[in-house]
């Protein structure tokens, strides 16, 4: 019995764990959408016209289990890479993505010879 | 050695900031949709205003070239454009497709009735959905597609008398 419902609340939590894996969280696209038409704000935040049929637009297409990427891609297509605040890499900004990786690289290694170098004082 | 290193790096870095600040400011920060010219319009269904039909791109290739104008009776600018779409009308090369975007369908009758109907096709989007296919973010706007149904150009705001020459040249040519 009690094996039972070991292996009940395990496929249970499994389920659980997939249907939040697979379900897109319709507020974290909608923030990470501006909104064209005002100043500063996200699709989200904004009850503009534009902004409301962004929103229409994004329901149904979670409902037509579109993933996050995919509802990106579309809006990307359609309104240029500009909509969304968190642009995709590409070869116009690989080094604003890049550039924190290298000063990081470069900021290590210059503390490392700094440390080697009082260390053979 | 160490010095000129650390000479160099600052220099590198006072460039690099005047870098970012040039190209930044320099930047225009207003949202057009300059890079869609060129485009193809792919998914083109719009109920059709008053019939049980759909419009589709297929309905668009069999012309030359199309302007699709996104219009609302309660949107202003739309009204100060009419009479352009209205000469437009007069072109034989060029077939117009009115979208009334978001609108009640008696207030959009109304409108036609008092300044003329410009439109050889006339489609509903009761919600706005459909447009977004289109890349509006506001209306009026306006989209010259030619018949592979590529944008030649997009009119954001009201079509001007430069506008009508623009399209006017395009669609003799």
């Amino acid at each position: 019995m009690r094996i039972k419902i070991i292996i009940f609340f395990t496929i249970l939590n499994f389920n659980i764990l997939n249907a939040e894996t697979f379900s897109v969280d319709s507020n974290k696209v909608l923030k990470n959408l501006r909104c064209l038409i005002c100043q500063g704000q996200s699709v989200a935040d904004s009850n503009s016209e534009f902004a409301q049929t962004i929103k229409l637009v994004v329901r149904d297409q979670i409902n037509d289990g579109k993933s996050e990427k995919e509802i990106y891609d579309f809006l990307i297509e359609k309104y240029g890479a500009w909509i969304v605040y968190k642009p995709p890499l590409n070869k116009v900004n690989f080094v604003l993505w890049l550039l924190p990786y290298f000063v990081f690289i470069i900021g290590g290694g210059i503390i490392f010879l700094l440390f080697r170098k009082r260390d053979n004082r | 050695m160490q010095k000129k290193i650390i000479k160099l790096s600052i220099l590198l870095l006072i460039i690099f900031i005047i870098g970012v600040f040039f190209i930044g400011l320099n930047k225009n920060s207003i949202y057009d949709t300059k890079s869609l010219v060129g485009q193809k319009i792919t998914e083109i269904k719009l109920d059709h205003f008053s019939k049980n039909k759909i419009i589709t791109g297929e309905d668009l290739r069999k012309n030359n070239f199309t302007l699709i104008n996104f219009w609302s009776s309660w949107c202003g600018p739309c009204r100060d454009e009419h009479a352009m779409l209205l000469r437009l009308n007069n072109e034989k090369n060029l077939k117009l497709l009115g979208v009334n975007f978001k609108d009640k369908k008696n207030n959009a009758l109304e409108f036609l009735n008092n300044l003329g109907d410009p439109y050889d096709y006339l489609a509903r989007d009761e919600l706005g959905k459909h447009s977004v296919n289109f890349g509006i973010y506001g209306i009026p706007e306006s989209i010259l597609v030619n018949k592979d149904l590529i944008i030649i150009k997009k009119f954001i705001g009201p079509i001007s008398k430069d506008d009508y020459n623009y399209i006017k040249n395009i669609v003799r040519k």
